[in-house]
């Protein structure tokens, strides 16, 4: 039968949930790492026993651990990103130039294909990648280099890369998105990179449509359709159905369309699912109910989920990498909150319940269904 | 010289390791040496205590020998005689930061 491995990274460690497929009884290891920020976990699609965390402190700097069973053990691998050439600047919250500096890993992504090769998007904002199980990092500088760098500047959270998306069918098509620069996109491998922001509106710009600069919350995209990416935006969700040349609002009839997650049914590349936000100055659902929104047709027209969620006194925010999917027969669909709970449905978020609700606050989700 | 280093706890869990380490140093000893030391022992501390590349101190943590302060000292200044005597611990110290 198959099973789902629940990876959780929180403001004091990491946790494993996994359960059956049924997914009604969980077992909860953790806390690894007790103490430190784990910013984020991820298995690779290769190799469903190895499984990157990146592991982070104020007062001790960046760690990558690596686990080759599941999560059951782990060791320290490379831990050192240095920028390629002279760093250069970008933009302070002032506008003034401020230099680039390493500050810690937001995003681990492993490859598609490759079982050594995995992707890391940092604070300050770039890309790297190592083929050696994450021994050995090297900036893929393509992308800082661009061109638009020197104009990026840092969101509230700091000037993150915090999504990697890799197309699973142009081998040489990859997305990141940046706060606050935007969206960006490589047709070869990683070589080239340009903005795709087209569509895009920011109020808070002196330039509203500017070609960088948006702070982009987070990108989701079906692997069967993967020209089409859904975006939740600072403010606005949007959607591109030309692999981000172009985007269009479809925030419909949401009650505010802030938030920071956005996530793809496994099974249905029009169903997607946000958790709305209050405002960029109040991180907590409206009126204290916890509700997750979902499309089923890709936008336009959403619906409260609200089943087995707190309906009152809920003051939680929903961290960008803190919902996945599992691609079970009926796919589930979980989320983690600042308020230390994680949150499954198990039948594409008619019905909620809690794995757990007293962890550390949760800063990321990432699911593995394993066969 | 054989020098015992005491490490903040989050560092010896991380290093799989008690908090004291006794590590040989090279030389005269100093707070690089004793660093180039510890990380030769122990790779998996490089880029927690000093930054990669530049070597600087991480700005949260602080380094004390005989009672004083030694954060803000040349990194090649010998230390005290006592240190390379072993009498004395070089402390590595996490700041009281909160979180």
């Amino acid at each position: 039968m198959s099973k789902v491995r629940v990876l959780v990274g929180t403001k004091k460690g990491a946790f494993v949930l996994a359960a059956d497929g049924e997914r009604k009884k969980w077992s909860v290891d953790g806390p690894f790492f007790a103490g430190w920020e784990i910013y984020h976990m991820k298995g690779s699609p290769v190799n469903p026993e190895r499984i990157y965390a990146s592991q982070t402190s104020a007062w001790f700097g960046q760690m990558v651990q690596r686990s080759d069973d599941g999560g059951k053990s782990w060791d320290a691998v490379g831990n050192e990103f240095a920028y390629e050439g002279v760093a250069g600047t970008h933009q302070w919250y002032d506008g003034t130039p401020h230099p680039w500096e390493f500050k810690r890993v937001w995003h681990l992504e492993p490859s598609l294909t490759e079982a050594e090769t995995v992707f890391a998007g940092i604070e300050d904002a770039a890309l790297f990648k190592s083929t050696d199980g994450g021994g050995t990092w090297a900036e893929v500088a393509g992308l800082r280099k661009h061109g638009s760098g020197p104009a990026w500047q840092p969101g509230a959270g700091g000037m993150c890369l915090h999504t990697i998306i890799l197309d699973p069918v142009n081998a040489g098509r990859m997305y990141v998105a940046i706060s606050a620069a935007g969206s960006f996109r490589t047709d070869d491998g990683g070589q080239t990179w340009r903005p795709i922001n087209r569509g895009l509106v920011s109020e808070f710009m002196p330039d509203p449509h500017a070609e960088v600069g948006h702070c982009v919350h987070h990108i989701a995209m079906h692997p069967s359709r993967p020209d089409r990416l859904f975006m939740q935006k600072h403010w606005d969700v949007m959607r591109s159905d030309d692999a981000g040349e172009t985007w269009h609002e479809v925030s419909g009839n949401l009650p505010t369309d802030f938030g920071f997650v956005i996530d793809v049914h496994a099974h249905e590349p029009e169903t997607i699912y946000v958790v709305p936000i209050k405002s960029d100055q109040e991180h907590f659902p409206l009126d204290g109910k916890l509700q997750v929104f979902r499309s089923r047709g890709g936008g336009h027209d959403w619906e409260a989920l609200t089943n087995g969620l707190p309906q009152e006194n809920c003051y939680v925010n929903v961290l960008r990498d803190a919902m996945a999917v599992d691609s079970l027969d009926e796919c589930g669909v979980y989320f983690g909150t600042t308020g230390g709970q994680v949150f499954v449905s198990p039948d594409g978020g008619d019905h909620w319940q809690a794995i757990v609700e007293n962890l550390p606050a949760v800063l990321s989700v990432e699911v593995q269904t394993i066969p | 010289m054989m020098v015992c280093v005491e490490l903040p706890s989050g560092l010896a869990v991380l290093a799989r390791t008690e908090r004291r380490v006794d590590v040989v140093v090279e030389g005269v000893v100093t707070v690089r040496s004793v660093l180039d030391a510890l990380e030769r022992r122990l790779p998996v501390l490089r880029g927690t205590i000093r930054e990669h590349g530049s070597l600087k101190r991480r700005p949260f943590l602080r380094f004390f020998v005989c009672g004083q302060d030694w954060s803000h000292r040349s990194v090649d200044e010998p230390l005290p005689p006592a240190v390379a005597a072993g009498r004395e611990v070089f402390m590595v110290v996490g700041a009281i930061a909160g979180g």
